[in-house]
This record gives structure tokens, C-alpha cells and sequence, in this order.
């Protein structure tokens, strides 16, 4: 099976973020979803550290945030197609007091 | 994958199975600490395993510890046990308990002898005990006789993306063989319960499954406390995990596919008749959670790391295994297995699976796991709640 390293992943197709699997530098990046196997191309806004985690989409504050299929929590702003994702800009759905 | 390997334990007077053959010297409460270590070094060869309680606890709280220390004496990689104490009640009471399993037990007590004459009393034992000990053979076993228990620690978004599916191919594997795994970390289940109370195997089941879930959240809820920094924890933030909920999700990718057969509290030994996937309620913070495995019977832990964590236990080899580049190749003495391949696409699950079932069988046939050379012998209670 020999494929590209990928240089993102998303865990399943449908995800609005995937998660950096270099340090990669702003600009387009090769990933692929680990459920399906779907290879696709994103937009990355900012320099990101490997293991942290860009938006698919634009999302607007309040907006689920979804991996593995699931609301893992909300945009705390809004955010653009390729931006940064963390503690700055979203938060738990279940533990209100747990935010930056 | 050729013929399966064969494993090789110690068969115990109860029958259970296994892999270590410790004999250790347990303290009773904090104040023979001093004393029990006092033996480990004029006995080497026998491990003691200092803690910080055992004085002034009462109700569900004290037999959480009674529970703890006799669960750890009587894990099937425990020999023999001599148990010291500052006064003789308790001190047999936990001897008690672990003789329970006919392996050898002796109790000292420390008040109107003072140290000196407990350390070398219990010293004169502890020399028969290892050399006892030394003289026992391992024989053929399979993962139907053993317990495995998994957990994760300094999880990032690599752990749910690698080394926790990687983990959740040994559960499977060592559930479709018959053997029994513990999974537990209740507070880390937040935004993905509603999947572990779905794999529960029947109503009773998944009831007690979300009572006890229910509660340990009432408590943490109820201080109102902002979490963030503790639960994720500072290094899941600096690995990329935002939310409970996203690293709910990646701890959760560890625990197999199979059914969830029971719910245990925090150091319960499982229904020996009944093998499967258990779910332990415990606290997620890793030397607490492993050692109320290990209380329960566990003799061999998986632990797969984003970020990289460094835990042992004094009896049960904890495996660590990781898929973040970074960290296998910048904290390569604590990593037992490198799987970042898999997020490479260099090879597949299966492939990391069958590579995790060959550390495994090793580590159950002898071959020391890096938190065993390193020394990490995390050995921690869990305290639910003030002592008198």
C-alpha cells in the first residue's frame, strides 16, 4: 500500500477539521480521511504544529465542530476555511466552564 | 501471522495466571514506608511499594485502600507478600485478605518493636519468600487466563488517530481469545458515553454503566471548576486536543469492538467466569487508574501516548505505544512501540495490530518493557474523599 504520507488526516468524510500530520506552512495540503479513505486537498491559513487541528469550512461562532463523525464541540468564533483551531477559538458543548 | 506463539506464566496456588513473579513488600500506611524499604535493600530482589495513606481513612474510602492493598498482594504477578504495618489490626487484615489466594503472606507490625527489629524480622521472610519464589517455573498459558487492562495518557489527536486503534485491535483480539480486558477513565468518556453505553450487553449492564458514569460527573460538575488545563489535561492542549468531548473520542478508539460485559467499581476484581471487555470506574489520571487495575487482577497494561508519558507500576508492565513521530523518536527509552507508520499509510491497523500481539507476547513471556527498565513504579491511591 504504498500512498503519500498524507499531510493531514480527517477521521471521517463529513469532518469540518482534520488534523496536521507534519509542521506544515500555510498553503495547500494533500490528506486523506482514515474511515473512507477519501484523498482531498485543503487550505491551511497559518503554520501549524503536527497533532493540532485547521477548519474544512468557514464556521460561524456557536457552529458544531465535528470529528469522527461527532460534535466534539463549538466554534467560540468565527472561523475561516483554514484556520487555526484550539482553546482560542472553540470550546466544550459539555463542560460550559471550560474554556480559555 | 505462522503458528501462535506460546506464552509462558506462573501458574498461582488459586489459578490464576501470571507473568511477573514479584515478591514485595507492602506497607500498610505511609508510616512504614521507612521500613518496608529498609527490606527491599537488605533483600534485593524483592520490590517494595511505598504510598502516601493508609492512616485516619474510613468508610468507602478506607475500603477503597483495604481493597487496593489487598488487590495488589493478590495480583497473580505477586509471589509472595509481606505486609507491614504500624499496628497489627489492620496489618493482618490485609494479610488476611491476600492469603486468601493460598500464595505466602507474613504480617509485621511496627509499634512496641520499632523499626529496626520489624526490618530485620520481616527481612529473615522475605529472604525464604524470594528464594521460593526463584524456584517457580512458568508454564504454558494462553490469554484466556490473564487479564489485560488499557489506558491513555498524554493523549493528542495522534493517540485517536494510531495507537488507541492500534490498542483497540489487541482488545479484540485478546476478547475473541477468551481473555478479559479492563478500560476505564470516567470522566474521559464526556461527548462519547452515549457509544460506550450502546455497547453495553444488556439493560442491567448499561444502567450501571450510566449511574456510575452519572455520578463521578456530578461530583467534578459540582465544583463548578473550569477544567480546561485538567481535563484536557496542559499536555493534550499542547498535543492539539481542544475539548473532553475530542479526546473522549480518541480514548474511547482504544476499547475494541466487542461488548462491554460488565461494570466494576475502582479495584473489583471481575466475575472470573465471566471474560470480556470491563469497564472499571476510575479516575483518568494514569498511575491511579493502572494501579486500580492492577488492584483488580490486570497483569499486563497497554498504554498508548500522544505526547509521551512515562508510567510504570510496580507490578504490572504498562507497554507504550505511540504514534506521534515526534515523541518515538524524542523519548525513544519509555516507548515500547512505534506505530506512527500506520498515520504514514506504511502500512495498515492489522499490520500495527499484529505488531502490537508481538510486543505483548513477548512482554508476557519475560521481555522487560521499557517502563520496567526505566524504574517507573507508580504505585498511587485513589482517595475519594477527606480522612478524619
Amino acid at each position: 500500500m504504498a500512498i503519500t504520507p498524507p499531510q493531514f488526516l480527517l477521521h471521517h468524510d463529513g469532518d469540518n477539521v482534520a488534523v496536521a500530520m507534519t509542521d506544515p506552512q500555510p498553503g495547500t495540503l494533500h490528506g486523506r480521511s482514515v474511515k473512507e479513505g477519501t484523498e482531498s486537498n485543503a487550505i491551511l491559513n497559518h503554520a501549524i504544529p503536527l497533532g493540532h487541528k485547521f477548519a474544512l469550512t468557514d464556521l460561524a461562532e456557536g457552529d458544531a465542530i465535528i470529528k469522527y463523525g461527532i460534535k466534539v464541540g463549538l466554534a467560540s468564533a468565527a472561523i475561516k476555511k483554514g484556520d487555526y483551531i484550539h482553546t482560542h477559538n472553540m470550546r466544550s458543548y459539555r463542560w460550559e466552564a471550560s474554556r480559555a | 501471522m505462522g503458528s501462535k506463539p506460546r506464552l509462558m506464566g506462573y501458574r498461582r496456588e488459586n489459578g490464576t495466571m501470571g507473568i511477573r513473579n514479584h515478591v514485595i513488600i507492602l506497607p500498610l500506611d505511609d508510616l512504614s514506608n521507612a521500613a518496608a524499604e529498609a527490606v527491599a535493600k537488605v533483600i534485593p530482589g524483592t520490590l517494595a511499594l511505598p504510598h502516601a495513606y493508609g492512616r485516619l481513612q474510613f468508610g468507602e474510602d478506607l475500603a477503597l485502600t483495604f481493597q487496593t492493598l489487598i488487590g495488589t498482594g493478590m495480583n497473580p504477578n505477586v509471589a509472595a507478600v509481606v505486609v507491614i504495618g504500624i499496628e497489627p489490626k489492620w496489618t493482618q487484615k490485609v494479610a488476611d485478605g491476600i492469603a486468601a489466594t493460598g500464595k505466602p503472606v507474613a504480617a509485621f507490625s511496627i509499634e512496641g518493636k520499632g523499626d529496626l527489629q520489624v526490618i530485620a524480622e520481616a527481612s529473615r521472610v522475605a529472604a525464604m519468600f524470594l528464594q521460593d519464589a526463584s524456584a517457580l517455573e512458568r508454564e504454558a498459558t494462553e490469554m484466556g487466563d490473564m487479564i489485560m487492562s488499557i489506558k491513555c495518557g498524554e493523549s493528542d489527536t495522534t493517540s485517536g488517530l494510531g495507537s488507541c486503534p492500534t490498542t483497540s485491535q489487541a482488545v479484540d483480539r485478546w476478547v475473541a481469545a477468551g481473555g478479559t480486558v479492563f478500560f476505564g477513565e470516567t470522566s474521559e468518556l464526556t461527548g462519547g458515553e452515549h457509544l460506550i453505553a450502546d455497547r453495553c450487553i444488556d439493560d442491567a449492564c448499561r444502567d450501571l454503566f450510566q449511574l456510575t458514569y452519572d455520578n463521578y460527573i456530578k461530583v467534578i460538575e459540582s465544583t463548578g471548576a473550569n477544567l480546561l488545563g485538567s481535563q484536557p489535561t496542559q499536555g493534550n492542549i499542547a498535543g492539539g486536543l481542544t475539548t473532553i468531548e475530542e479526546k473522549a473520542l480518541g480514548n474511547i478508539a482504544k476499547t475494541g469492538s466487542v461488548p462491554v460485559v460488565g461494570v466494576l467499581k475502582p479495584a473489583q476484581a471481575p466475575d472470573p467466569a465471566k471474560k470480556g471487555l470491563y469497564f472499571m470506574d476510575s479516575s483518568s489520571a494514569a498511575a491511579e487508574c493502572i494501579t486500580l487495575m492492577a488492584a483488580a487482577g490486570a497483569v499486563i497494561h497497554l498504554f498508548p501516548t500522544g505526547q509521551g508519558n512515562v508510567i510504570g507500576n510496580p507490578i504490572v508492565p504498562v507497554l507504550k505505544l505511540t504514534a506521534n513521530t515526534k515523541t518515538a523518536n524524542s523519548m525513544k527509552e519509555h516507548v515500547d512501540l512505534d506505530v506512527s507508520g500506520l498515520l504514514r499509510y506504511e502500512y495498515d491497523l492489522t499490520k500495527a495490530g499484529d505488531m502490537m500481539m508481538d510486543v505483548i507476547y513477548k512482554t508476557v513471556n519475560g521481555r522487560l518493557c521499557t517502563a520496567e527498565v526505566m524504574g517507573h513504579r507508580e504505585f498511587t491511591f485513589t482517595k475519594l474523599y477527606i480522612s478524619a
